[in-house]
């Protein structure tokens, strides 16, 4: 516990480097999406701090502490459900008193809302969408829907960086947990600019899109809501998340938190099963980082066959059924 | 209360249906005889002014870009959707930092001083997704991100915006001014119609150069190198259900 306070306190004459990582999390979990970016800080110089803000910060504080490069754990007081400018001024009152030289969380809609926010009030410039780190000032990070990969150097004193979550291993388990300390959180301004109203999250017994292992996504090709149902089967058989193409949410067939693509999530399972979809550059940019890609499609001249290892022309009504019976057949 | 002046921020990109090519010596994708059309995303943002225009909440609307001379003609396509008026900052953005891009910004609302600043969610060229948070961050205005419902409530004094998150959806309140970014489902943009387009032409743009609004575009960011993403090596088409089995089972052993 102490070197953090140390730390603190004698800022100036013992500062070294580190790196602040911002971890998200809900109902008391640390997200998976944070280890990822804790394993993209390990490969930076500077130790691996993690700043945890929230209603339940203590609770996560010590999943986080476990968590494999971790060194030290902040712990900032926080709203239940904090809106960006709130969580924003933790992470500056956290870097006032660590002196970070970088700051980078993942890729997600918490972290994409508010590290550019910290960039802007460090006056510094923030990189987002990271896939690789070169070194402490330099990363890869891909532009024009994934069409071609920027490498840039960021000249700025602080680095402020979200990460793409696909891109890195998420961190293990340590063999003892690090110090967790507390942080006083700011004093919230009396009339708060933005507050949470509610939220309607997506109900879903099945993996998490974005760390699932097996994704079947449907497209334009299944023709409405109910025929989406014939995925169900396959993807019980393979333990699979379902996605879909932007075009399958624009018709209504499924909820939009399920777009795979650039507008949408950017995934990378073992296995990809595109089924009914053509493959538009938007698309691919979300799964071509995919291990395994298998099309089904009735047109050969789609797109998505030139992305995928295995591609098979035929009506997705009689493939998919034909495919979930032969996975059936063969559990047994 | 009077009603608002809504900006929104438009954004020249390479039209999202071409494929680009990296240029041979690795410095940036091919821009020559490229087509180029206004960001999608800030046509979204353009179509909801008008929304709200049309709603009785706002007054006036102003398009504001960012780029070289050739900007304009995505100003015009902004004013035959129907803006009022436009701002051009004429600006080389190759090289150009979001940053760089809401202290911009931040001048022009200074100027302008808008009841509601609407931009995209990102731009499809750079990928970045920050310039509204930072533009935000620096009025000290609060923001609500992945728009994809608004309304504006109290005689324009507040906003309650839908905003997509990673689960599914979650409602923030805003007290204006504010800005605002839109996600793809916040509404289905018009098509500029010919009378609005020859309409367009005859309205203002105010040029201004980053000079005038006093920013500094030193570099921030150094692009090093831009490559080709590692091509996938070429799959296979298999006939039948039964092979498709069989190559995911014994060959990428999937299952």
């Amino acid at each position: 516990m102490l070197p953090v306070l140390r730390r603190a306190s004698h800022r100036v004459a013992s500062r070294s480097l580190a790196t602040l990582v911002l971890a998200e999390h809900s109902g008391g979990a640390l997200n998976d999406a944070t280890l990822s970016a804790v394993a993209a800080a390990s490969k930076l110089s500077g130790d691996t701090h993690v700043l945890v803000v929230g209603a339940q910060a203590s609770v996560v504080a010590t999943a986080a502490a476990a968590v494999e490069g971790v060194k030290a754990v902040v712990t900032m007081a926080g709203d239940d459900k904090p809106v960006a400018e709130s969580v924003t001024t933790a992470v500056l009152a956290a870097h006032k008193a660590g002196g970070y030289t970088h700051i980078l969380s993942a890729s997600t809609s918490v972290g994409k809302s508010v590290m550019p926010r910290v960039a802007a009030l460090l006056d510094v410039a923030a990189l987002t969408e990271v896939v690789a780190v070169e070194s402490d000032d330099t990363f890869k990070r891909p532009i024009y829907a994934g069409n071609a990969i920027s490498t840039v150097q960021a000249l700025d004193a602080v680095k402020v960086l979200t990460i793409r979550p696909t891109s890195f291993e998420k961190a293990g388990l340590a063999a003892a947990p690090a110090p967790i300390t507390s942080l006083d959180a700011p004093t919230p301004p009396a009339e708060p600019a933005s507050w949470f109203v509610s939220e309607e999250l997506s109900k879903s017994e099945r993996p998490e899109l974005a760390s699932a292992s097996t994704i079947i996504s449907g497209g334009r090709g299944l023709k409405s809501a109910d025929n989406f149902k014939l995925l169900d089967g396959l993807a019980d058989q393979l333990n699979a998340a379902l996605g879909a193409s932007r075009a399958a949410v624009d018709a209504g067939f499924c909820p939009n938190d399920w777009q795979v693509g650039q507008t949408g999530k950017v995934v990378a399972p073992d296995l990809y099963l595109a089924v009914g979809i053509s493959g538009a550059i938007q698309h691919l940019a979300g799964m071509k980082d995919s291990k395994t890609i298998v099309a089904i499609n009735t047109d050969p001249d789609a797109p998505i066959f030139q992305v995928a290892d295995y591609g098979l022309v035929e009506d997705l009504f009689k493939a998919c059924p034909d495919l979930e019976a032969k996975l059936k057949a063969a559990a047994k | 209360m009077s009603k608002m002046r809504i900006l929104v921020g438009v954004k020249r990109v390479i039209d999202y249906g071409v494929k680009v090519r990296v240029r041979a010596d690795k410095s940036g994708v091919e821009m020559e005889n490229v087509k180029m059309s206004i960001n999608p995303f800030c046509e979204i943002a353009m179509e909801e002014a008008m929304r709200l225009k049309e709603g009785g909440h706002a007054a006036e609307v102003v398009a504001v870009s960012i780029g070289p001379e050739k900007a304009v003609d995505t100003l015009r396509h902004a004013m035959a959707m129907g803006a009022d008026r436009a701002v051009h900052v004429l600006a080389e953005t190759e090289g150009m930092v979001p940053l760089q891009v809401a202290k911009l910004l931040v001048a022009v609302a200074q100027k302008e001083s808008p009841g509601l600043i609407i931009l995209g969610k990102q731009a499809i060229d750079g990928d970045c997704n920050q310039t509204g948070q930072m533009l935000s961050a620096l009025l000290g205005w609060p923001q609500a991100t992945f728009a994809s419902k608004m309304t504006v409530a109290d005689g324009g004094a507040k906003a309650e915006v839908v905003r997509e998150v990673d689960g599914g959806l979650e409602t923030v309140g805003l007290r204006l001014p504010a800005v605002v970014t839109t996600d793809l489902r916040l509404n289905e943009p018009r098509y500029a119609t010919l009378p609005n387009i020859m309409k367009a032409k005859k309205k203002k743009v105010d040029k201004l150069t980053p000079a005038d609004l006093g920013v500094d575009l030193a570099p921030r960011v150094k692009q090093l190198l831009v490559e080709e993403p590692p091509k996938r090596k070429a799959g296979v088409k298999v006939t039948s259900v039964d092979e498709l089995f069989d190559k995911l089972a014994n060959e990428a052993k999937a299952f």
